[in-house]
């Protein structure tokens, strides 16, 4: 039976929460399909990855170590997902929708001429019948994805090619502990098995890590803003709502774009995905590619000047007023009554 | 130095950005009629990048590549009022229903055709959002990329560029010929030249030409043709194109429908936005 293979992303020998993530759900799926779920990690002193990937259910993990695959380059990492493919064969490859995952999954997928869906906001198995070349096709992957802006929803399947390949961005997938006892099988390979010099024509110059200083994922109280906002000076209010309510600030694409706040505070389908108990959205919208990162949050309250804004259909609490003038009114009732 | 000899990759797209109530149905669907035809956004990026090439090294050479239908010829003629030296509108009926795989097989035909040791992408374009022919090409043509790209500079024959990583910046180097996308935290754009306005404003392709009796124009000045390609003209199998080349299919399509769910309704004053807080801290949202 074909199993369901992870691509691992590592950094610092730490293995990246989307990767954590994809292995849950991946092994949900392997339940489904009555396969095994199989796992890959490339790198640098990769010692403690067994024990940070088998409690998710991992059966068995690829381990291709290698001093010079200590930071992601695209050539070799390329060559060696590929090549671990081509042997084992999976029928449903993920990765994580990162800067990573984003440029190694179309780069595998051309290689192999399998079909990529990127940024999937649900996985599911299901079936599919082509009509038109009368030919069932049973317990397939939908890839489950907004497009166009957002304004539809597509269901992608990969009926012919193989491994179905799919990138998932963090924080769409629950990560969870399938089994803390588990012990998988390690494969150790070998990188020069795969590579040849010519796999390293490209330099890394310089690399600068920034912490994460911006930790819009984890946060119970996201105060979020979008192009309704008006300015840059404007997001001080959502700060200082923010920070009274000892949350962080979100922004949507718009606002983004505009340049009224950075991306690392992008919440939706090409951002972060939430899951706070307070969303406060703030002259936002409400396109689905926004909403698609936030609605599953406990409780919305939307501030918009236009009452029939989009994003009022999903809210619980709709405040008709210009954020500049709410916000601080919220802020003098909150500071009023916690005292 | 080797002269740069660039292909901007570059599509044409509907504004997703700006959807308005216009463009909605009663029904709450997109009326995808009501959208205008846009440049792609991040490939406005990457063509700056390559008229920073040209600016800096003048004898460098651009060629703008677009696939789509006829109207897409507008993306060529926005290139030649910035600065490009040509355009192909690489444009067949056999290439629609292409998912990103099948169009960069085609892309990769017609960048081999034009042999250029530098190829500059948008990282993604704004109706599918995948980031994926980027890199599905440079596999195609068997050379290196860089994606995220924010700058690209030139010097001893390596191409360096600084690119973004999910948490950080990296500066690599890379010989030619190579790939590179850009991101939407590279510089913008710069806007038309209205000299080159002037002289590209007739700038048609043969299709377009057919329609339009001022003919003569083009026959004076040759450099206002656009170049049209089909699948012949790239020797691309029709196998590997439109909906047979497409390992992905689509299943369903559902129309995003804004449903609605009650919601309480406050108005912008103190005393009941001080009732809504009060309510709040009580029952432990915040507080």
């Amino acid at each position: 039976m074909n199993n369901i293979s992870v691509f691992c992303e590592i950094e610092n020998g730490i293995v990246a929460d989307v990767s954590l993530e994809l292995l849950t759900k991946a092994y949900h799926l392997s339940e489904k399909l009555n396969c095994k779920l199989e796992a890959i990690a490339i790198g640098n002193k990769l010692n403690s990855i067994p024990k940070q990937v088998f409690p998710y259910g991992v059966h068995k993990l690829f381990l291709v170590e290698d001093r010079r695959l200590e930071f992601y380059q695209t050539l070799p990492f390329t060559h060696i997902v590929a090549g671990i493919f081509k042997e084992s064969k999976p029928q449903i490859a993920l990765m994580g929708a990162s800067n990573v995952g984003r440029d190694l999954g179309p780069r595998v997928s051309s290689k192999l001429n399998s079909g990529l869906t990127a940024d999937c906001t649900e996985l599911e198995i299901g079936d599919f019948y082509d009509k038109k070349n009368d030919k069932q096709y049973n317990n397939l992957l939908y890839q489950i994805r907004p497009a166009f802006g957002g304004n539809i929803i597509a269901t992608i399947i990969n009926p012919e090619h193989r491994p179905q390949m799919a990138t998932v961005r963090e924080g769409v997938m629950k990560k969870e502990i399938i089994n803390k006892n588990n012990i998988g099988e390690v494969v150790n390979l070998d990188s020069n098995k795969y590579l040849n010099n010519t796999d390293f024509v490209i330099e890394i110059l310089e690399r600068h890590v920034e912490e994460r200083s911006i930790n819009i994922k984890n946060s119970q109280v996201i105060v979020s803003g979008g192009y309704g906002v008006g300015s840059k000076e404007n997001f001080k209010y959502l700060y200082e709502l923010a920070s009274v309510l000892g949350g962080e600030v979100g922004a949507s694409r718009a606002a983004v774009d505009a340049g009224f706040a950075d991306h690392a505070r992008q919440v939706g389908q090409t951002g972060v995905t939430v899951r706070p108990k307070l969303y406060i959205a703030c002259g936002i919208s409400g396109q689905i590619q926004h909403t698609a990162g936030m609605d599953q949050s406990a409780m919305i309250i939307s501030i918009n000047i236009d009452k029939d804004a989009p994003i009022n259909e999903i809210a619980d609490i709709v405040i008709t007023g210009d954020v500049s003038s709410v916000v601080p009114k919220i802020i003098a009732a909150y500071k009023k009554n916690t005292k | 130095m080797k002269k740069l000899k660039i292909v901007v990759l570059a599509k044409q797209v509907p504004d997703t950005r700006n959807v308005g109530k216009d463009a909605m149905k009663a029904d709450g669907t997109v009326n995808r009629g009501a959208l205008p035809a846009i440049f792609n956004p991040e490939d406005m990026n990457a063509l700056e990048q390559a008229l920073q090439l040209k600016d800096k090294y003048p004898d460098t050479e651009i060629t703008i590549l677009t696939m789509g239908p006829g109207r897409a010829a507008d993306i060529i003629r926005e290139g030649l009022y910035r600065g490009v030296d040509n355009g192909i509108l690489l444009t067949d009926r056999k290439f629609a229903g292409s998912d990103t795989l099948a169009t960069s097989y085609a892309l990769s035909l017609a960048i081999k055709k034009i042999e250029p040791n530098l190829i500059i992408a948008g990282r993604q374009a704004i109706d599918g959002d995948t980031a994926q022919v980027g890199p599905q090409v440079a596999e195609k043509l068997n050379i290196p990329q860089i994606t995220y790209a924010e700058s690209i500079s030139y010097q001893n024959n390596n191409i360096i560029v600084k690119r973004r990583l999910d948490n950080g910046i990296e500066t690599v180097q890379s010989p030619l010929p190579v790939l590179i996308t850009v991101g939407s935290s590279a510089t913008i754009c710069r806007a038309r030249n209205a000299k080159l306005l002037m002289k590209f404003k007739h700038a048609c392709t043969q299709s377009e030409l057919q329609e339009k009796s001022n003919d003569y124009i083009i026959q004076q000045r040759p450099y206002l043709k656009i170049s049209e390609w089909g699948v012949d003209d790239v020797d691309a199998d029709d196998k590997l194109l439109g909906l047979s080349g497409s390992p992905t299919k689509v299943k369903k399509i559902e129309n995003v429908v804004f449903t609605a769910k009650e919601s309480k309704i406050i108005n912008d004053n103190e005393a009941e936005i001080n009732e809504l807080i009060i309510e709040l801290i009580e029952n432990h949202t915040i507080g």
